[in-house]
């Protein structure tokens, strides 16, 4: 039984138009953003419902911190892959690199600023983590750049040849970090002051998941800033929903694409660097192991958008925390299932953009 | 008054994939008036639109704009030449409000407090429903919206596809004054349509197509006074195709 | 006589090159000879590679030259077959029973697997239907890792097979033309066969009626839709076929080694590899896998030969050093596979094919 979803997936971008109103209306109600609050509602009954299951408040308590933090950072890794995707049309595999670039250059600059970050002043050491944080994602902007360039605008508008050239970039770029940092592991240190756990009362918070989780949330909330109410925002907003439109009106959307592809490049550094930070070790394969949770993301919160990122990956990340901490033999499924759920429900993602 | 031709095309060839739909298209703009380009369906009119905005590139021929060779231009450069694009799918986006909509049209970034105003007189659900989604109008309504994004500022040549399909009457009347008004307003019109009784009224000239090509060009209201040649490549009146 | 045997084994669809068949011929005299001519075990282990990928690769480019779906899922089949058989001599010991049902099982699981997979996402873009692969692969490969009893973990598994199969079986005493005919020589010549005859399986199913659909379907799935046909249905069934073959390769590679290995089976650079192999030899031709594993096993071989010889070379400038040491092969069979799908993007076989043509083509004008 052939049903209507299978036809919808390869027809290009200006279709032959549906009939009016009957069709578009529900589906628009369905992602209106302010009809669509299910997911978020998700993320916090999640939350709730596990809370029985683990028990001990406190124990819950460091796990919905842990899966939040490691949410946060993942959706900081992961939005600028799904706004390429949802804006472009482009399947960047490569994208894992830049969250291992970000992570060794982070490594460096914090080994350069040694004194600063380990054996000086915490306001010091703020800062110090602070210029990591902003080298990181310069050089993985410049990356970007270069990247763009080279491999994606060849390729553009070919799947099949983006999803081949953007794997061999990244086992390129791989190789290239193997080369110049070798293979040993690499160790990036987190300063005391962001170091270890505080207490309150029974609960043991540790320091930078708090930290994680502050950041993530002030990015989340400056991207929807950003894209609510910014001009660049409201481009990218139309551009994800119809490109052709887009460029139809007079706008150059080519420059737009690069600059949300660096954007979107810096982010994953940055995330690379928050995870090196919080890892504290790690090897070049850092990105593409984090590549499979990156795509489920981008795919499970639907492509082109950040509030779909956003509650993806804290589902993801607390699915799997939980998981873990409740059914350990059960954990590597944990992400499959969460995607299988997620696209049975909704099959183009929590928050599909455009028609 | 001699008119001079705004939008020129000659020879236009245009391949997609492996199907070559436009044949070698020859026809012209005049600046002012409503040029009318009909057809039974397949016939090639969106995809002459489509080239002429340079979202599938000719393969052959030339379109000239205002004496500028356009043909293999960036749909963003042709755009900018003062050329709006009206879709048949109107190409409104859902999840953005009517205003932004709008707003997004406007290059400059600004609204001209008059024109606004003048667009509301024309189309007052936009009024009602500014801040509302685009997807949440009915399809007259976004025909409205798309209509009024292709004039916020001014433009030398308006190309819209199929403005009626699937309204019901009351809108297409309601449309067919908004065209009116434009044209007082001395803005050039290429309109794409199968309903000739809707552009029977409305249109100065005409541009017909069959099998990829221009096999008629004329006066609209020579085209309205000679039912053969509406039978013959319309496919209107008793005869069947 | 000769178009008969075209059209039988071939089904129809010859190399058309004349250096394309003379590679072809060249290899093949190669793995039918080669325990005759090569003595050591090594040089056996490149030609079994050759043959079990050959499968392997081919299978993979069913899927994604013939039906443009691009699966990340085709190692993990492999290594069902493989930890299949492995897991089933080492439970039930060293017969033909425990053979068959480490290969049914295998078999039942991929089918199973690849039909959930493509129920979940085919029905929606494409690109989710290759994220679900990746991910159910990356699954797969921590289950077999975390599941070490049953398949030896990080370290792997050996287990032993029918005696008629190991080298100690010499059912001859005299040496045949130089060869001494073991149980191994056996094995070899099993695989050969089978691998032969999957490979002609394989060149019947895209010239059959059904490749022809999937071709249709790869270039424009609605129009094929709009023709009636169930895409979803055929999509499955390549799938499906596609995972058994692999399957079938990974069963013929672990009765070889007697041996099963997380690194060699589920890693994502045996996904990698093949993935190299298919676009370099040329999608949507199967000869193209043949080409692919073959400069594949050369690259790996004699890539390295090469870069410890120009890095010696270059040890003196400090940068350069490191790009060319041997264990960055990887960086340069990256750089060709871009290469390759920029400028030759129908691969190996596909050049030899178009230079073929167009000699026939060029005429005085």
């Amino acid at each position: 039984m052939i049903t209507s979803t299978s036809v919808a997936q390869e027809a290009p971008q200006s279709k032959v138009s549906t009939a009016e109103g009957a069709a578009t209306a529900p589906l628009a109600a369905l992602h209106a953003p302010r009809g669509n609050w299910w997911p978020p509602f998700l993320v916090a009954t999640l939350a709730i419902f596990a809370l029985p299951l683990v028990g001990a408040f406190p124990t819950w308590v460091t796990l919905t911190l842990a899966g939040l933090a490691m949410g946060m950072m993942l959706f900081i890794m992961a939005s600028g892959l799904s706004l390429v995707f949802g804006l472009m049309d482009v399947m960047n595999l490569g994208h894992a690199a830049f969250v291992a670039v970000g992570a060794y250059v982070a490594s460096s600059v914090a080994g350069a600023l040694g004194g600063l970050l380990y054996s000086g002043t915490s306001s010091g050491a703020l800062l110090g983590m602070v210029i990591v944080a902003i080298a990181a994602m310069l050089s993985t902007a410049v990356l970007g750049l270069v990247f763009e360039r080279l491999f994606i605008r060849p390729v553009y508008g070919d799947h099949l040849k983006q999803i081949l050239i953007t794997i061999g970039a990244m086992i390129i770029v791989e190789q290239l970090v193997l080369s110049f940092w070798g293979t040993q592991q690499m160790t990036l240190v987190l300063p005391e002051v962001v170091r270890g756990t505080f207490t309150l009362g029974d609960i043991a918070v540790e320091r930078f998941r708090v930290v994680a989780v502050v950041l993530g949330l002030v990015l989340y909330l400056g991207l929807l800033l950003l894209f609510g109410r910014t001009r660049i925002g409201l481009l990218i907003r139309a551009g994800v929903e119809n490109r052709e439109m887009v460029q139809a009106l007079g706008y150059r959307i080519q420059r737009v694409f690069v600059g949300v592809f660096v954007a979107g490049a810096a982010l994953a550094g940055l995330g690379g660097a928050m995870w090196g930070f919080y890892r504290e070790q790690f090897t070049a394969a850092v990105g593409a192991d984090l590549l499979v949770q990156m795509l489920i993301i981008v795919v499970i919160g639907g492509l082109g958008s950040v509030r779909g990122c956003f509650v993806g990956a804290l589902l993801l990340a607390l699915v799997q925390t939980y998981v873990n901490y409740l059914l350990p033999d059960l954990a590597l499924v944990s992400n499959v299932a969460v995607m299988v759920a997620v696209l049975l429900w909704r099959p183009r993602g929590l928050y599909a953009a455009g028609t | 008054m001699s008119k001079v031709d705004l939008l020129r095309l000659e020879g236009v060839h245009t391949h997609i994939g492996e199907y070559h739909i436009l044949q070698g298209v020859d026809f012209a703009v005049p600046d002012e008036g409503v040029t009318v380009l009909l057809g039974r369906n397949g016939v090639g009119k969106t995809t002459t639109l489509r080239t002429l905005m340079g979202l599938w590139h000719a393969s052959a021929g030339k379109v000239s704009f205002d004496g500028e060779d356009i043909t293999q231009l960036d749909t963003s450069e042709i755009s900018r030449r003062g050329i709006a694009y009206v879709p048949e799918d109107m190409g409104i986006f859902a999840q953005l409000t009517v205003q932004e909509n709008v707003r997004l049209a406007a290059l400059s970034g600004r609204f001209d407090e008059a024109r606004l105003q003048w667009i509301f007189s024309l189309f007052p659900a936009l009024e009602r429903f500014w801040l509302r989604p685009g997807g949440t109008l009915s399809g007259g309504q976004k025909q409205m919206l798309a209509i009024a994004r292709a004039i916020i500022e001014p433009r030398k040549l308006l190309l819209i596809d199929e403005p009626t399909k699937g309204l019901a009457p009351a809108m297409v009347q309601n449309l067919a004054e908004a065209l009116r008004a434009l044209k007082q307003a001395r803005t050039a019109i290429l309109l794409v349509e199968q309903n000739f009784h809707f552009v029977r009224s409305l249109g100065d000239h005409v541009a017909v197509m069959d099998d990829g090509k221009v096999v008629h060009t004329g006066s609209m209201a020579e085209l309205a006074s000679n039912e053969e040649i509406q039978n013959r490549l319309l496919g209107l009146g008793t005869a069947t195709t | 006589m000769l178009k008969n045997l075209a059209s039988h084994f071939f089904s129809d669809d010859l190399p058309r090159s004349k250096w394309l068949s003379l590679l072809l011929f060249a290899v093949l005299l190669y793995v039918v000879t080669a325990p005759f001519v090569f003595s050591g075990a090594r040089s056996l282990n490149v030609a079994v590679t050759i043959c079990v990928f050959l499968v392997l690769v081919g299978s993979f480019d069913l899927l994604l030259g013939y039906s443009g779906m691009v699966s990340f899922a085709h190692a993990m089949f492999y290594g069902i077959g493989a930890y299949g058989v492995a897991i089933a001599l080492h439970l039930m010991g060293p017969g033909w029973g425990a053979i068959l049902v480490g290969v049914a099982a295998a078999a039942a699981t991929s089918a199973l697997l690849s039909i959930l997979m493509a129920l979940v996402s085919l029905r929606v873009k494409a690109i989710f239907y290759t994220m679900t692969t990746l991910a159910v692969a990356s699954a797969f490969g921590a289950l077999v890792l975390r599941l070490n009893e049953l398949t030896g973990g990080d370290d792997g598994r050996s287990f032993k097979v029918p005696e008629v199969l190991t080298p100690g079986f010499r059912p001859f005493e005299e040496p045949f033309w130089g060869l001494t005919f073991t149980g191994k020589t056996l094995t070899y010549y099993l695989i050969l066969v089978l691998a032969l005859a999957l490979f002609f399986l394989m060149l019947r199913i895209v010239n059959s009626r059904f490749g022809r659909v999937l071709e249709a379907l790869r270039e424009n799935e609605f129009r094929a839709e709009a023709l009636g046909y169930r895409t979803l249905a055929y999509r499955m069934a390549i799938n499906t076929i596609a995972a058994l073959i692999a399957t079938a390769a990974g069963v013929l590679m672990s009765l070889w080694l007697r041996y099963v290995g997380p690194q060699t089976t589920v890693g994502f650079n045996v996904m990698l590899n093949i993935l190299l192999m298919s676009v370099i030899g040329g999608l949507g031709t199967v000869y193209g896998a043949i080409l692919g594993v073959v400069l594949f096993v050369v690259a790996e071989n004699y890539l390295q030969l090469l870069l410890l010889k120009v890095s010696a070379a270059a040890s003196g400038f400090p940068v350069i050093s490191h790009l060319l040491e041997p264990d960055r092969w990887l960086l340069w069979f990256g750089l060709l596979f871009v290469l390759v799908v920029y400028f030759f993007p129908t691969g190996l076989v596909g050049r030899l094919r178009e230079i073929a043509t167009n000699g026939k083509i060029s005429s005085p004008s």
